[in-house]
């Protein structure tokens, strides 16, 4: 997309406000609307919205293949393992009031926090990933022969 | 939550129902964080084996009839109220099914080792180990839980997992996708069922808990939302189970699939559908409401009957080893729905032991075809001439597994299928006795057809095939022996299984 230079000069301009915004939905989840699987579909959506004004060869270097494998699980193992440590406490699995015993209140929301960072990352990974499977297919017709 | 309570601190023990299912879940996304193809294979057998020795303990703690009941995040019912978590009810009929998952598992993955590195390519080894082990989490949670749409989540994981594993198949044949794709449609539509007859049954009775689902729906006698959640979990866990007329995508995906994954489904994932279909006709829906006594003696029946009969028909006609041990697993899901037709204990009794032979049994089969296509290079039957003699060890187990398939005393097979007689026998219909021995006789043509294969004629010329390796022969005969094995010690399986059926409709018939 070389010739499109708007779209290049306005997807750069909006990236960083993008992934900005997915932050943002993650971490005021619990107060807001949104959560763990909206901010991850954010937060792909900048690196899909990359790929396709810069092609896939330019979105690979800033996100490879294997690294969005690995967040993939990263993200599950988080969540797990948050349960898993509740358990190691002593409590029944995601028990988070096990973290702040005296006030399980606390507990919970530190709790759904890292479960949702652990979401998040995962269903970012997870669109990049499939967005990665698609575009990687050889298209049928190029793109210059429109 | 409520306000500040002392909370008793569990042990490893309270633990255990839920580690069983979560130490695999743990296990497979470090497979792909650690990438590397040795550490994943130390890290899923690993977790099958703490999985085996947690369903192990879990059985003896419930073999006298005692239930675990374990609730999620603390989120149990408080001073008499409703359910408001998911929970983790363990008793003697899922505990048996989850020590057979595991073992099967943690028997076939020394196995596997060998024999995906031969199918697969080396890339895919990892993700490989992460998928089994999904799946592997999938069908012990399906069977571990006491909740009913927590039982559709973790039937997704197994099945998703389940359609990557059987496309993995496609480095050798191409049409593993196809296959792979039907089993996705079909098992979709399998859960998506599911699922909606779960949510008619939560819009009468408000409740997802199966406990309390069993006390509720009674009290609705004939309600017709009642009822079409019923028809549409049957059909959908139906599907699942492989049951006679919706068993269309299992032939494809068991041929296709790696041979591994062929062993492991075939032991584990129907049998796993055929428990939840137990579970719930039995105990979320009592055998006394109308349409459910309806349902198994006029719909069940007739097509279990006729699975036993087509199944073995059509695997006699198979040019493809694979092909036919599937559709003999189609036959053998007719038995087991059998069992579950004759609405008594000991048909229920013949279902869960068959349940376990079968898994064995069938485990085995697979794979010692697996080892075929090992050294071989193919599973057609006319390439398979004379390795009786090549492979002497590989193809001895397979007469034993073809034994017990068959039903020939002194096998595993045996036993389930003398408890099934029994239970035909206690109603009175020596007609259906003689249908279960006139399909057995199917079974001996099919499994003689490739006898004579192996053992009677002359190997291919200029080909010289090698045995196959110790770490597929040790778990081919582990299984072998089994089957015999449990062919005389039947206290075990038959023990098990009636404490089993007891505690699914023991209390009600």
């Amino acid at each position: 997309m070389r010739h499109h230079l708007i779209l290049r000069v306005v997807v750069k301009l909006l990236v960083a406000p993008i992934a900005l915004f997915a932050l943002y939905v993650q971490f005021h989840g619990d107060y807001s609307p949104g959560g763990g699987f909206q901010a991850g579909v954010i937060l792909a959506v900048a690196f899909i919205l990359y790929g396709i004004v810069f092609g896939l060869a330019k979105v690979h270097q800033v996100f490879p293949p294997w690294l969005v494998q690995k967040m993939a699980a990263l993200g599950v193992l988080l969540y797990a393992g948050t349960g898993v440590l509740s358990l190691l406490l002593g409590y029944t699995y995601l028990d988070y009031g096990a973290f702040t015993p005296g006030h399980p209140e606390h507990g919970q929301h530190w709790g759904i926090l890292v479960v949702e960072l652990g979401v998040g990352i995962t269903v970012a990974a997870v669109m990049v990933a499939i967005y990665y499977a698609f575009a990687g297919r050889t298209p049928r017709i190029n793109d210059e022969d429109w | 939550m409520a306000a500040a309570t002392t909370v008793p601190v569990l042990g490893i023990i309270d633990q255990l129902p839920l580690l069983v299912v979560v130490v695999p879940m743990i296990a497979a996304p470090l497979c792909v964080l650690f990438g590397n193809r040795t550490i994943a294979w130390i890290l899923t057998f690993a977790a099958s084996l703490a999985s085996l020795l947690f369903s192990l303990h879990l059985l003896l703690q419930v073999m006298d009839g005692d239930v675990v009941s374990y609730w999620l995040g603390g989120w149990g019912p408080k001073d008499g109220g409703i359910a408001k978590g998911i929970e983790y009810r363990i008793d003697a009929a899922n505990a048996f099914v989850l020590v057979l998952i595991s073992l099967i598992s943690t028997i076939v993955l020394p196995y596997a080792r060998r024999s995906i590195e031969f199918e697969i390519t080396k890339v895919s080894h990892t993700l490989f180990y992460c998928c089994y082990l999904l799946c592997f989490t999938g069908l012990l949670g399906v069977v571990a839980t006491g909740d009913a749409f927590n039982v559709f989540v973790f039937l997704e994981i197994s099945s998703l997992s389940t359609y990557v594993l059987v496309a993995m198949g496609a480095e050798r044949d191409k049409r593993a996708l196809t296959a792979a794709y039907d089993y996705l449609i079909l098992g979709t539509i399998g859960a998506t069922f599911f699922v909606i007859g779960i949510g008619f049954l939560y819009s009468a009775t408000g409740t997802l808990n199966m406990e309390e689902l069993s006390v509720r729906l009674p009290e609705l006698g004939t309600n017709r939302t009642v009822q079409v959640g019923f028809a549409f979990v049957v059909v959908g866990m139906g599907l699942k189970a492989a049951f006679y007329p919706l068993h269309l995508w299992l032939p494809g995906a068991y041929t296709f699939a790696p041979s591994v994954v062929t062993a492991f489904l075939a032991g584990t994932a129907t049998k796993a559908a055929i428990y939840v279909l137990l579970r719930f006709l039995f105990t979320v829906f009592n055998p006394e409401m109308v349409f459910n006594t309806d349902a198994l003696s006029y719909l069940l029946i007739p097509l279990a009957v006729l699975a036993m009969f087509a199944g073995s028909l059509i695997a006699v006609f198979q040019t493809e080893l694979k092909r036919l041990l599937a559709y003999s697993s189609v036959a053998q899901v007719g038995y087991m729905a059998l069992g579950i037709g004759f609405l008594s204990t000991t048909g229920v009794t013949a279902t869960m032991v068959h349940l376990f032979n079968h898994g064995i049994t069938k485990a085995a089969l697979f794979l010692v075809v697996g080892a075929y296509v090992l050294r071989a290079g193919t599973s057609f039957t006319d390439r398979l001439a004379g390795l009786g003699r090549q492979m002497p060890w590989t193809s001895a187990a397979f007469v034993i597994g073809g034994l017990s398939l068959i039903g020939v005393p002194g096998t595993a097979g045996f036993i389930s299928k003398w408890v099934l007689l029994q239970a035909a026998l206690e109603k009175d219909w020596w007609w259906m006795g003689l249908l279960i021995v006139a399909s057995s006789l199917l079974a001996v043509i099919y499994v003689w057809r490739i006898v004579e294969i192996l053992y009677l004629q002359q190997p291919r010329a200029g080909k010289e095939i090698a045995e196959a390796p110790l770490s597929m022969l040790v778990p081919i005969w582990i299984l072998a022996i089994a089957c015999i094995w449990f062919g005389f010690a039947t206290e075990m399986t038959i023990g098990a299984s009636e404490t089993a059926a007891n505690s699914l409709i023991g209390g009600r018939s």
